[in-house]
């Protein structure tokens, strides 16, 4: 109650300078209070669209030494003024919670459980199935006329991507590997 | 999309949301905006407090409808019925905007004499071959227009997204008018016979909505209708996910059009899209029946065997398809780079031929069948998203490998050991080979790249945090896939691999894991001059002659030159947002604004004035970017054989139409009919009053399996009540991005259906306890719900009940549910191959359903009683 001398830390002196009579405002802070910052007080901040529907609600993303801090609605958006459902106000849960994939893992034909592969290996897995699949499935040409695809494998996925990776997709996909069979959520 | 699409000439929402706030009237249908759409549901309000009147029409009476002025109930199912009367009242009480319709619409159009509408026929269309099941439309083309040698469009396979949704199966700028509007065969007298019998009575017989709610309801939104005032209508998955999806949307787009509506602030058609980049993933496609932009992909059947004829079936002589050489090129050259030339063609033969269904539906049918070794998923949760669960997930299970990239372990990933299938002894995973991978994705956070939103507004998002652990960006994955694959390639010349050996597949990279820059493929997307390697600043300045590269034509413009991300401006100067992201086409953020002038270029008034003809600059002017050529004259009229741009007249404002109309009757391009009929669901109680020989829509495809059932007719008794599907605020689409999060997961806990008390009466359902509710497909279980917001109708003087369920739950998460979407029958509407959710049919009983293989035994004796 003294900390800073008399003069500075007595509270009913305080109380006076401020004519905070009822002692509810500032007067009342412990030092503890008074040294409380928000959380995101020194973080750095980035501009973000939110991930959920298509409304296309602004979000500011908080963080510091690569830790997401807090996700906040963007007061400059045009469509959302800063506002966020709860969805969109519950970004920062999406990114930071217990059940958040970090590894990648593998069911092996006839397993029971999952285990967990390094990434890279897992990667040249893929690439050998799809290669294998693509060989035995492939169609040139029917009728002396190009057909240059393959029916024996599929994606789907596309409407929480972003464009850029709809994009790689379907150039890899459909231009080089000439797979067809290509759909997302959207129809219509 | 072919909906808006075949309507107006481009299939997306034609306005944005702060501009809802102009307007002087709201319809709400298909769509329970409030709580879908929550953040944009703002705009509403705001048009509210200007002293807008709020219409909801929804079978349930939900937030949205606590928020409007008036809120009409309609049974699941009938709102062609209920638009349908809309358009009549509009008719019969000459509230039409008279001179925007004859000028900018093609209502004065005369079609051929041998067309003959469904009130004619008793359901159909003339040309309908009832063996094939479809419809030959050569009848429904104008008066003089010449059909085509290939009829785009209309292909048996195609998943109606291209391009084609616009009647380039003739040549549409060649027509005869009425401006009176009187002659028997012009658009606008047939468009009146059509729908006589869309009386309010027989709105309130089959809707079950009361006549005088209905007659307010019309009264309201004519009026907001004219020079002075506007209306807008918004929709969502109530509209779309039915087998007669794009033609509910085409009411609306009649109506909106005879209002005069389109094009104005205020006005116009907001389609409300789900997902943030759904929008995005139809117009950069991870589809299968087109190309970025909506270039078409090339089917095997026609117009594929060169260049010139791909072109050719493809570009339309006016409007500004007819540019479609340009687009096509210089996407080839953007994939194919200088592999890619006049002499292979720009690399046209490597693109894979379209042969059959490859859309979700069909190949996921062939997977049950033992067609297919492998599948991707990324982002995507059909385990419980997909109608027909069971058949989705046993599908899955004859896969050789499946690959699942996600945030957390969805019900797809996990079919293989926890899923309604493993409970019930049908996959038993000790005898199951599928191989399952299961790769951490990046959250937005974690990754830059750009979302397309509902209004066609592509906005950036700027990675703040690197993914934790081995969780990469789908770009990550897919360049580095692509790396090994083309690796592969190099040592195996065979002609197979020369698309992929000449695919463009260098991308700069950062950091340590070497992620690729996606300005760097946005750029691509953006395009450029080959030669320098300069960005271009839109899609006029591409060419045919190999010289430009262009990822996708309708975003050309969002890169113009380094350094310059539109999508990633943030300082918006006026209330449509300009300077705040990148809207397509061209910034435009309110499509065909034309509309917004009189023919004579001058505003329609003070109030409504959007874009406008400056006579002192010679030039259109205003608050948003014209979607219009600058310096066509208001009095511009075409010379006989005028291509592109120039083959449009200086009043008529949808310039991807060859006739420059917004088009009522759409001569070409829905595979249903030029007009929308109704049609009951697929499973209904009702057959058909208006056609009772056609009760569904003849031309949507039921396919209907062993493994895909369907009630044994029309009011089978054994479901006598209606189901409908529908979305909660506080989950989100399959539940994977927030069944699996704390704060979400208190807030909506638990599955629950949601029934009248009266119903609740008659079934002996007691709120808080438990339902079973059955379908030939599928059985789950859900706590009841009693609440008046479920109403029963009177329909065709008997009263029928609806139960309501929301689809987020499944077996993976922090709370979890039966999968409602097992339920539902894979089915594909005609046009765009969309499953039905909103309506069917169910049975429904108090208490638990039986757990493991019970469960199925109980829906075996469900289906074993008489019908």
């Amino acid at each position: 109650m003294f900390e800073g001398g008399l003069l500075k830390g007595w509270p009913v002196l305080k109380q006076v300078r401020s004519a905070d009579w009822h002692a509810t405002g500032e007067t009342a802070w412990s030092p503890r209070t008074e040294s409380l910052l928000p959380r995101h007080h020194d973080a750095e901040v980035t501009s973000s669209i939110c991930p959920y529907c298509g409304v296309g609600c602004g979000q500011l993303i908080y963080h510091k030494d690569n830790e997401l801090i807090s996700i906040e609605g963007d007061p400059n958006s045009p469509i959302s003024r800063g506002h966020l459902c709860p969805k969109g106000a519950n970004t920062h849960e999406l990114h930071t919670h217990a059940g958040r994939l970090k590894t990648v893992k593998y069911r092996a034909p006839y397993a029971t459980e999952w285990q967990t592969i390094p990434l890279e290996r897992a990667m040249d897995m893929v690439a050998e199935r799809m290669w294998e699949t693509r060989d035995r499935t492939f169609v040139e040409e029917q009728d002396g006329r190009s057909v240059m695809h393959t029916l024996g494998m599929a994606h789907l996925g596309g409407a929480t991507l972003d464009n850029e990776e709809n994009y790689l997709i379907k150039k890899l996909f459909a231009g080089g590997l000439g797979m067809n069979c290509i759909s997302n959520q959207a129809r219509i | 999309m072919p909906g808006l699409g075949t309507s107006f000439g481009r299939g997306g929402a034609t306005t944005a949301q702060q501009d809802l706030a102009n307007s002087d009237a709201i319809l709400i249908m298909g769509s329970s905006m409030a709580e879908n759409h929550p953040v944009g549901f703002q705009w509403v309000i705001k048009a509210r407090e200007n002293g807008a009147k709020i219409i909801h029409v929804d079978p349930r009476f939900t937030r949205t409808s606590a928020m409007a002025d008036i809120w009409a109930p309609l049974r699941p199912g009938t709102d062609i019925i209920f638009l349908g009367g809309l358009i009549h009242y509009v008719l019969t009480h000459d509230k039409m905007f008279r001179e925007y319709v004859e000028h900018y619409t093609n209502a004065t159009t005369i079609l051929r004499s041998d067309f003959k509408d469904t009130e004619e026929l008793g359901g159909i269309f003339s040309g309908w071959d009832a063996e094939q099941k479809k419809y030959d439309f050569t009848t429904w083309l104008y008066e003089g227009e010449q059909k085509k040698k290939e009829q785009p469009g209309h292909s048996e396979i195609d998943g109606g997204h291209g391009k084609d949704r616009g009647g380039e199966a003739g040549e549409a700028d060649i027509q005869t008018d009425d401006p009176t509007m009187e002659n028997p065969r012009c658009v606008f007298q047939v468009l009146k016979k059509h729908f006589a019998r869309y009386t309010p009575e027989f709105v309130e017989e089959q809707c079950g909505t009361p006549r005088d709610v209905f007659l307010k309801i019309a009264e309201t939104f004519a009026n907001a209708s004219g020079r002075e005032r506007t209306g807008a209508i918004c929709y969502a998955v109530g509209w779309t996910q039915h087998s007669k999806g794009p033609q509910i949307i085409r009411c609306a787009a009649i109506l909106q059009l005879l209002l005069g509506n389109i094009g104005r602030p205020g006005g116009g058609i907001l389609a409300l899209r789900g997902h943030a980049s759904i929008q995005g993933s139809t117009d950069i496609p991870t589809l299968y029946d087109i190309l970025p932009g909506y270039l078409p992909m090339p089917f095997f059947e026609s117009g594929s065997a060169n260049l010139g004829e791909f072109i050719d079936k493809h570009r339309s002589q006016t409007g500004w398809w007819y540019n479609f050489d340009k687009y096509i090129v210089s996407l080839l050259k953007a994939w194919y780079g200088d592999k890619a030339t006049r002499a292979n063609e720009f690399g046209f033969g490597w693109l894979p031929r379209v042969t059959g269904d490859h859309s979700e539906f069909g190949y996921w049918l062939d997977m049950a069948d033992g067609k297919m070794d492998g599948l991707f998923v990324m982002g995507q949760n059909p385990a419980v998203g997909a109608p027909n669960g069971r058949l989705e997930r046993k599908a899955l299970a004859k896969l050789k490998w499946l690959v699942v990239r996600d945030m957390v372990e969805t019900e797809t990933a996990s079919f293989w050991r926890n899923s309604p299938e493993v409970d019930r002894g049908e996959i038993k995973p000790k005898e199951l080979a599928t191989e399952v991978f299961l790769f951490p994705a990046a959250g937005q956070a974690e990754k830059s790249g750009t979302f397309t939103n509902t209004q066609r507004l592509v906005q950036f998002h700027n990675q703040a945090i690197d993914p934790p652990g081995d969780a990469r960006s789908e770009n990550w994955f897919i360049y580095h896939l692509g790396q090994r694959l083309k690796a592969k390639a190099a040592a195996d010349l065979r002609p197979r691999n020369a698309g992929l050996n000449a695919l463009t597949w260098q991308y700069a990279t950062h950091g340590d894991d070497a992620e690729p820059n996606p300005e760097d493929i946005l750029q691509e997307i953006n395009g450029y001059t080959v030669a320098d390697r300069k960005l271009v600043d839109g899609f006029k300045k591409l060419e045919a002659d190999g010289s430009t590269a262009c990822g996708c034509w309708i975003y050309s413009g969002i890169f113009p030159e380094p350094g310059k991300n539109k999508a990633n401006m943030r300082e918006p100067h006026n209330y449509l947002g300009h300077g705040w992201g990148y809207a397509w086409p061209a910034d435009r953020r309110i499509l065909y604004n034309r509309c917004s002038a009189a023919p004579n270029g001058e505003p329609w008034s003070e109030r409504k004035k959007l874009v406008w003809w400056d006579k002192a600059k010679q030039e259109w002017t205003g608050i948003d970017v014209p979607d219009w050529n600058l310096k066509k004259t208001p009095d511009y009229q075409p010379a006989p054989d005028a291509k592109g741009d120039d083959g449009i007249a200086g009043d008529k404002p949808f310039i991807m139409h060859p006739d420059g109309r917004g088009w009522i009757y759409v001569t070409s391009g829905l595979k249903d009919g030029p007009l929308p009929a109704h049609y009951e669901p697929l499973e209904s109680p009702f057959s058909n009053a208006l056609y009772p020989k056609y009760d569904a829509n003849p031309a949507a495809n039921r396919k209907e399996r062993v493994d895909n059932p369907y009630i044994s007719q029309t009011g089978d008794s054994r479901f006598p009540h209606v189901l409908t599907t529908y979305r909660l605020t506080e989950h989100h689409t399959a539940g994977g991005m927030s069944r699996t999060l704390g704060h979400l997961a208190e807030l909506q806990p638990e599955l629950f259906c949601e029934v009248s008390p009266e119903m609740a009466a008659e079934a002996d359902l007691e709120h808080g306890k438990w339902a079973t509710i059955t379908t030939p497909r599928g059985i789950i279980e859900a706590r009841v719900l009693v609440t008046s917001r479920m109403t029963p109708l009177w329909v065709s003087g008997r009263r029928v009940h609806t139960v309501g369920v929301p689809y987020h739950y499944g077996y993976n998460g922090t709370v979890t549910g039966d999968v409602v979407n097992d339920l539902l029958a894979i089915s594909e509407e005609p046009n765009v191959r969309i499953m039905e959710t909103k309506a069917l049919v169910c049975d429904i009983r108090a208490g638990r359903r039986a757990k493991g293989e019970g469960a199925l035994a109980e829906l075996n004796d469900k289906m074993n009683e008489a019908a």
